[in-house]
């Protein structure tokens, strides 16, 4: 992140930088929202939504109108996918989602989180295949259409709509039995 | 769900993405399945309760004040092959300076704003000029070796004159940016001053002098043979009326 600054290549005019603050910065809550729940974790999100907004404020040159918060959404799923892709550890392994839900038997810590509703949600959610947790934040957090979630997540609508609907099931599934192997395996 | 309609078919009406025709038929099916129905209260209060439970995440305001000034950092003046981020600091403290003591030019002939774009951005140039390293690209005193250096680095070819024997000896060159475009940048030592003369090609016919003063600094603009020259210096402005002559000679 510290070459773009060194390198001194990012071409704007003035008329640009106009345009990227009024345009770009306020959907920066949006775009640490989807950072945090993609990447499952606050600290990581601050890193992960500055380095997509150097990278949108790097290419604003090519945006040339259009939906700005999906272009801008679309540029933090890429660097939360890259990121996770370097900085892959056991707890951020799509594999890890489906053996959490096969561990036996209810701790005292997991007792104290479902007597909490946002908890118990944050866990369902935190707990979901980052390709329904996404599917689900753009939706339901952020009130993306089927067509912006499609442009975000580069995947055909038709494909926005049956993915949305499995999670959401997965998603009622989890929170009704959080251990519910059963569910999971026949999604 | 024992109904055989698709549950997308459901989620879609749920997310109001069905178009008004698909809406209908869904809604007529709707009176007579309660299948569908109860799904349907099902995804409403999966959605009441996301909702209730806040779990949208907004940027923290540390975050928040970090990232601004991190992208106000980022943010150029002018463009320029940097190498270095002591360029970003001589930028920085251009700003400052230009910002601090605020612009009086002297409007004449193309209007005011050609004027002081111009002005701030030769000013900004020149004082990233001083910063250490970052005056010449080629360091000569001999125009012979100065101006092919600049050949293939530009569009055009500026006129390179040594001056030593009317007491302003080459220093050498460099590429700069003003105005949004590459010019040359010839350099010169008056006494213990140096003059930064910015040299572009132009459209514009030939102009006499145009002079004005800040900070200090002096700068002087004409134009003669289709080439633009901005002369700028803390040397006294009879110094650069001495070099504008030599020049047009």
């Amino acid at each position: 992140m510290n070459s773009l600054v060194g390198k001194g290549s990012i071409v704007l005019d003035s008329q640009d930088q106009v345009r990227l603050e009024t345009l770009v910065l306020p959907h920066l809550d949006a775009a640490f929202n989807l950072a945090r729940w993609l990447l499952r974790n606050g600290a990581d999100a601050e890193d992960v939504s500055q380095e997509a907004m150097l990278r949108a404020y790097r290419f604003f040159n090519g945006f040339h109108g259009g939906d700005v918060r999906a272009w801008l959404l679309q540029i933090v799923r890429n660097t939360c996918f890259t990121w996770l892709e370097k900085n892959r550890r056991v707890n951020d392994m799509a594999e890890f989602d489906e053996e959490l839900h096969g561990t036996p038997g209810p701790t005292p810590e997991s007792l104290a989180i479902a007597a909490d509703s946002r908890g118990r949600l944050t866990h369902a959610l935190e707990s979901l295949p980052s390709r329904y947790r996404e599917v689900i934040v753009l939706r339901e957090l952020e009130g993306c259409s089927y067509k912006e979630i499609a442009t975000i997540t580069s995947i055909p609508v038709g494909t926005v709509m049956s993915r949305v609907s499995r999670a959401r099931r997965q998603l009622q599934l989890t929170l009704a039995d959080p251990a519910n192997k059963e569910a999971i395996d026949e999604l | 769900m024992s109904c055989n309609r698709g549950t997308t078919v459901l989620h879609g009406y749920f997310d109001t993405e069905l178009d008004a025709l698909g809406a209908a038929e869904f809604e007529s099916h709707l009176e007579q399945c309660f299948d569908c129905f109860n799904a349907l209260e099902a995804l409403e209060s999966l959605r009441s309760s996301i909702n209730i439970a806040q779990l949208y995440e907004k940027a923290p305001a540390p975050f928040r004040k970090k990232l601004l000034a991190r992208l106000s950092s980022a943010r150029p003046v002018v463009v320029f092959p940097a190498r270095t981020p002591w360029r970003w600091i001589a930028v920085a403290a251009a700003c400052l300076l230009v910002g601090y003591s605020g612009w009086r030019v002297i409007p004449v002939h193309r209007g005011g704003n050609y004027e002081t774009v111009l002005a701030a951005e030769i000013l900004d140039a020149h004082l990233r000029s001083l910063q250490p390293g970052h005056l010449t690209d080629v360091v000569s005193t001999d125009q012979h070796t100065v101006k092919p250096w600049f050949d293939g680095k530009l569009d055009f070819s500026p006129p390179v004159q040594d001056f030593t024997d009317q007491g302003f000896p080459l220093q050498g060159g460099r590429i700069d940016v003003v105005h949004g475009r590459s010019v040359a940048a010839l350099v010169y030592a008056r006494r213990k001053h140096f003059v930064n003369v910015f040299v572009w090609p132009t459209d514009e016919k030939d102009s006499a002098p145009r002079s004005g003063s800040q900070q200090g600094y002096q700068w002087i603009d004409w134009r003669k043979g289709g080439v633009e020259f901005c002369a700028m210096s803390d040397a006294a402005p009879s110094a650069l009326e001495q070099l504008q002559r030599l020049f047009n000679e």
